[in-house]
């Protein structure tokens, strides 16, 4: 896939989005409960939701990119 | 709009972000060994990398905040900027142009017009066009800027100087393989980054039926039918019902046609990409897989406009905004604090802000952090994909063409890296010029409409007439251009006073409903008669000789043979898209 250039773009995407993702996720654990945090999001905790969603597209950037070599 | 406060999780996520941008850029400095590795990615890039990229480069700062304010201006008619002055243009370019473009082995735009026509051609477009890039480039740097300030209350000096040196960093270590990498990056970013508001905001009034329903209180306010913000051909009819202001031949024609094709099918900015491809069935197919995006984003960028429309702020923010604002969207205020008011004392509603004002009513912290990441993210794809155009096309079509001809490649590679700096250095400049001007997307279309309306009828006749000569082609241009800037002095939209909005030549025409329309009709003026005027002096000068032209003429190319499966061909996508497209316009009729 990455043709004549060394680094497959799937690599850093896939990676930032995991980091990104947990990130959102972690902050989503520690805020949650904190009253009126997110009155914003009508209630929703989407720090956690979509720090999970985030998480798991990066999952899938990267499944092909690290299985690849074997 | 000064008081979002931003938590420390908000700069962890751009820190983030910043740190894999330049990653980027460091990574990929070792591939960078030839001039064309830079400037083309060695034509290496897979299909779907190049079409995101393709998109990308696209959804910069006029694209973002622009659609999202001509959401809360016009409705979802907004999304006729994409179902017809997008998609028809991506597949016509994929299907019809790109074995030209790829065949020809141009390394560039304006090198294809050498190739067909001649050296002078070449030249007009080439620094209308680099001109052009940093123009587009300033502008969305000031946007950003500007934008960072209100909402943020940054210094805009320093958010435009470091947004600047990031985009400088990686293209200058990773060449245009860096910038691509980086705009599929920022396109996911981007989708990530702006769905919630979207999601949330449909959530909170009622999904599109409460939307609808909220809106139609605004429609009748404005004096329109109560749908004319949620059907986007109903009432296309007749330029006065509907609240773009135009009909719907203007709108199919200077749109769908004239300029859509200009920007799509000639801009290098977006067919380089599509020039880095792997191979030819890649580089055909690169329109057409970015078209399959770019159908979807009125939902992404131009409903949080709609939604703005119709929510109402939690809790005053300051005094001036208590009195003048439509739904979340604030009015314009002078730099004491006033608020800005039109000649009937009305307030005047700054839509720019109405993404940004959404971002702010709906994103906890954390997820706000997201979502200005991803704005300034956009801000960079565009920003990265006008610096890439402009330096290969001032390295190879103006410095390699009229000031050194025969360097070694080495030199031209040096080149590239000193043009990427000098045009981050000339947008920088231009930022603080574009300060005068007022609604970007306005402004962008009517630069369009000067330079690129003009430019289709040419490539048109280049690639389809082999009869045209490359005198015809560029007294054709100069003609397109000068009738483009004619109608422009001769006619003024309703409301406006004359100068840049026209009228500059007397007012001769009866005003245009809206500056839109205006736009579209100088678009349509210059394509005709830069389509009229080729013809005419092509046939009054010597042709050249068939075996000349092979390659770069469609009949006499030979067809581009079908090596891949049924559905991975071009054909085959843009025949999907094309069904998808027309769908979506059915349901939104």
């Amino acid at each position: 896939m990455s043709g004549g250039i060394g680094l497959d773009v799937r690599l850093p995407i896939g990676v930032m989005f995991v980091l990104m993702g947990l990130t959102l996720v972690l902050y989503g654990w520690m805020t949650n409960g904190i009253p009126g945090f997110y009155d914003k999001s009508l209630g929703i905790n989407i720090n956690l939701w979509w720090g999970l969603a985030m998480t798991i597209f990066g999952g899938a950037m990267l499944a092909p990119v690290l299985f690849k070599g074997r | 709009m000064t008081d979002v406060r931003l938590a420390w999780i908000d700069y962890v996520l751009m820190a983030i972000y910043f740190a894999f941008v330049i990653g980027v850029g460091v990574a990929l400095k070792r591939f960078m060994r030839s001039s064309t590795d830079y400037f083309l990615s060695g034509r290496a890039i897979p299909a779907w990398v190049a079409g995101l990229a393709f998109i990308s480069a696209n959804l910069g700062a006029q694209e973002v905040i622009g659609m999202g304010a001509s959401g809360a201006k016009y409705g979802i008619a907004t999304s006729h900027f994409y179902w017809v002055g997008a998609i028809p243009a991506m597949v016509f370019v994929g299907v019809f142009m790109m074995p030209f473009y790829y065949g020809s082995r141009a390394r560039s735009v304006p090198e294809y017009l050498k190739l067909r026509f001649d050296e002078k051609t070449r030249a007009l477009n080439a620094i209308s066009f680099a001109v052009m890039t940093v123009f587009s480039s300033g502008v969305s740097l000031y946007a950003m800027g500007k934008l960072f300030r209100l909402l943020l209350g940054w210094d805009e000096d320093a958010s435009m100087l470091v947004a600047a040196g990031i985009v400088l960093a990686y293209i200058f270590l990773g060449g245009l393989t860096s910038a691509i990498y980086n705009e599929v990056l920022q396109f996911f970013l981007i989708v990530f980054g702006f769905l919630p508001l979207a999601l949330l905001g449909l959530k909170d009034v009622g999904g599109w039926d409460g939307l609808q329903a909220r809106l139609m209180t605004h429609s009748v306010a404005q004096g329109y039918a109560p749908t004319a913000y949620t059907q986007c051909w109903a009432f296309m009819g007749d330029a006065t019902r509907n609240p773009v202001g135009v009909e719907w031949f203007g709108l199919a024609m200077g749109l769908g046609f004239v300029l859509s094709f200009g920007y799509w099918c000639t801009d290098f900015l977006v067919v380089q990409r599509a020039m880095a491809a792997d191979s030819m069935t890649a580089a055909r197919r690169t329109p057409l897989i970015a078209a399959i995006p770019k159908m979807l984003f009125p939902f992404l960028v131009i409903l949080p406009g709609m939604i703005a429309l119709t929510v109402e702020p939690r809790r005053e923010t300051t005094p001036a905004a208590a009195v003048a604002h439509v739904g979340i969207i604030p009015a314009k205020t002078t730099d004491s604090g006033e608020v800005l008011r039109d000649t009937n004392a009305r307030p005047v509603i700054d839509y720019d802000l109405a993404t940004p004002a959404m971002l702010a009513h709906y994103l906890p912290a954390g997820l706000l952090g997201l979502g200005l990441t991803a704005l300034l993210a956009s801000f960079m794809s565009g920003m990265a994909g006008n610096v890439t155009a402009f330096n290969t096309v001032w390295t190879y079509d103006i410095y390699q063409s009229y000031f050194k001809r025969d360097a070694s490649d080495a030199h031209y590679l040096w080149m590239g890296r000193a043009a990427t700096v000098g045009g981050i250095a000339l947008s920088v400049a231009t930022a603080y010029v574009a300060a005068a001007f007022n609604n970007i997307m306005d402004v962008l279309q009517l630069v369009f409409a000067f330079v690129n309306a003009p430019l289709f009828a040419t490539f048109l006749l280049g690639m389809f007439w082999k009869r045209a000569t490359g005198h015809g082609a560029f007294w054709g241009l100069v003609a397109g251009t000068l009738a483009a800037a004619f109608h422009h002095g001769i006619s003024l939209p309703e409301g406006a006073t004359v100068g840049v909005k026209g009228g500059f030549l007397g007012v001769f025409l009866s005003p245009y409903r809206s500056e839109l329309a205006q736009t579209f009709w100088t678009a349509i003026t210059a394509w005709t008669v830069c389509f009229i005027v080729t013809i005419v002096v092509s046939l009054a000068t010597k042709p050249r000789p068939d075996e000349e032209l092979v390659g770069l003429v469609y009949t006499l190319t030979p067809k581009p043979t079908e090596e891949t499966a049924f559905w991975q061909r071009p054909g085959t996508l843009a025949v999907v898209v094309l069904i998808g497209t027309l769908l979506l316009n059915v349901i939104f009729f």
